[in-house]
């Protein structure tokens, strides 16, 4: 069966080894913060300033001085550090930080990402800090669903909406497959409810297994 | 004494601001937005402005508000399309604002470069996307980087937890944000804060800025939003 959401969380969360430090980028890959192991001693890094971030706060933890990327209250774990934006961003252009975990509209077969714009008429493009995870980060996540509602491929020969980054990512986490991609193409490392061969029959980029 | 002047009101505390001013204002989101020095450059006046900030207004207030009043010519920032940020989606569509999209670490950067006297930086973000485009690159240790120039305030408002008479602040959570940043890059720097304490109460080792990069204090009574819709 292919994964719902929160099952793919779990499934990224399994992958992250312990010890990392780890940035979770705005809207479905919050979700994996759910499914960490405890003590496995992964720190959250959220962009707007902050390592160690807790989970979302609730009724009277909610300050409105405490929030993470998406501007949604959250809390302090013990050992939490504050900082300003440009060391922040130092932490991730530095190549600091082990993994991040990002949403995409489309990545390519060698890893280039596009998640900020579609580039359509009237829309309002914003990049947050999208652009510098994604060459900052020692490994990039993408979780996404591997089909769009029209059933196009999400995974692509080449990117048709502007990019974020060129050869960025690392792997693909989709409802129905964990697909690695890089300078020799994808290759599947797993899949959910499909068959590699017929996955091969609807991705419109040759795949290989792992 | 020190040369950080102590005020009264955020009124006077935004004296002299100048139609064209290139004002840094700090926040992301609501956290951090100094709100009533934003007010207070509403009743000011100064029009034909350049706002350097993460976002582009939340909700009614704030940024926002002083969005809706026209006096903004351009907003340069990393992220203006928000769940709440209908003012500014408004005066976009309607070719009413200008937009100057800047990936966040590069907004940070570029600030920070002003404030140290750095002329200029390479950096990878953004190599191969439109947002580098026609900017000039050089490869360095095999991997490409862009060259990014400092953004300079005339003025920078923030918001700090705390200061003492001497201008040194600290910050709260992450409400610290871009204050720290914005406070060096701009000619001057104002900062509302919820506390001003005598000299020598601040633990020196605690001191986030310092207040060399602080002109005017005001004392105001925090007031607080959540960003709504957020998720």
């Amino acid at each position: 069966m292919p994964l719902n959401p929160d099952e793919l969380a779990a499934v990224v969360a399994r992958d992250i080894p312990a010890g990392s430090y780890v940035n979770l980028g705005i809207g479905r890959p919050t979700k994996v913060a759910d499914h960490l192991p405890e003590g496995a001693g992964i720190v959250l890094h959220t962009e707007n300033g902050m390592l160690n971030m807790g989970p979302a706060a609730s009724g009277e933890q909610i300050d409105p001085d405490l929030t993470n990327a998406g501007k949604v209250p959250v809390t302090e774990l013990p050992g939490a550090s504050y900082f300003h934006h440009a060391d922040s961003f130092a932490m991730m252009r530095g190549g600091h930080l082990d993994v991040c975990v990002l949403g995409a509209f489309q990545v390519s077969a060698t890893g280039d990402l596009a998640n900020w714009h579609t580039g359509a008429a009237g829309a309002i493009p914003a990049v947050g800090g999208a652009m510098d995870l994604a060459i900052g980060a020692k490994q990039v996540f993408v979780m996404m669903t591997l089909f769009d509602k029209q059933g196009r491929s999400k995974l692509v020969p080449e990117c048709t909406y502007p990019l974020t980054g060129v050869g960025c990512v690392s792997r693909v986490y989709t409802d129905v497959a964990v697909i690695e991609v890089g300078p020799d193409g994808a290759a599947v490392r797993e899949t959910f409810g499909v068959t590699v061969d017929e996955l091969a029959e609807r991705l419109p980029v040759p795949i290989k297994s792992a | 004494m020190s040369r950080t002047e102590i005020l009264d009101s955020a009124d006077e505390a935004v004296r002299g601001v100048e139609d064209g001013s290139t004002v840094l204002v700090g926040g992301f989101g609501m956290a951090g937005m100094p709100f009533d020095l934003v007010d207070a450059l509403i009743r000011q006046g100064a029009g034909d402005l350049t706002i350097v900030s993460n976002n582009a207004g939340n909700g009614d207030v704030g940024l926002a508000a002083l969005l809706k009043t026209g006096r903004v010519r351009k907003v340069i920032c990393s992220f203006p399309r928000q769940s709440d940020s209908y003012v500014f989606d408004e005066l976009y569509r309607a070719g009413r604002i200008e937009l100057e999209v800047v990936p966040q670490g590069n907004l940070a950067e570029r600030m920070r470069a002003a404030g140290a006297g750095i002329g200029a930086f390479y950096c990878p973000t953004g190599v191969g996307t439109p947002l580098a485009e026609g900017k000039e690159t050089r490869t360095i240790d095999g991997r490409v980087h862009v060259l990014e120039y400092p953004i300079r305030g005339d003025v920078a408002l923030i918001s700090a937890h705390r200061a003492d008479t001497m201008g040194n602040l600290v910050y709260r959570k992450t409400a610290r944000n871009f204050g720290p940043v914005m406070a060096t890059a701009a000619a001057r720097t104002v900062v509302q804060v919820g506390e001003i304490v005598p000299a020598g109460d601040l633990d020196p080792e605690a001191v986030v800025t310092p207040g060399i990069y602080v002109d005017r204090i005001v004392r105001v009574e925090a007031r607080h939003y959540t960003v709504q819709g957020a998720r």
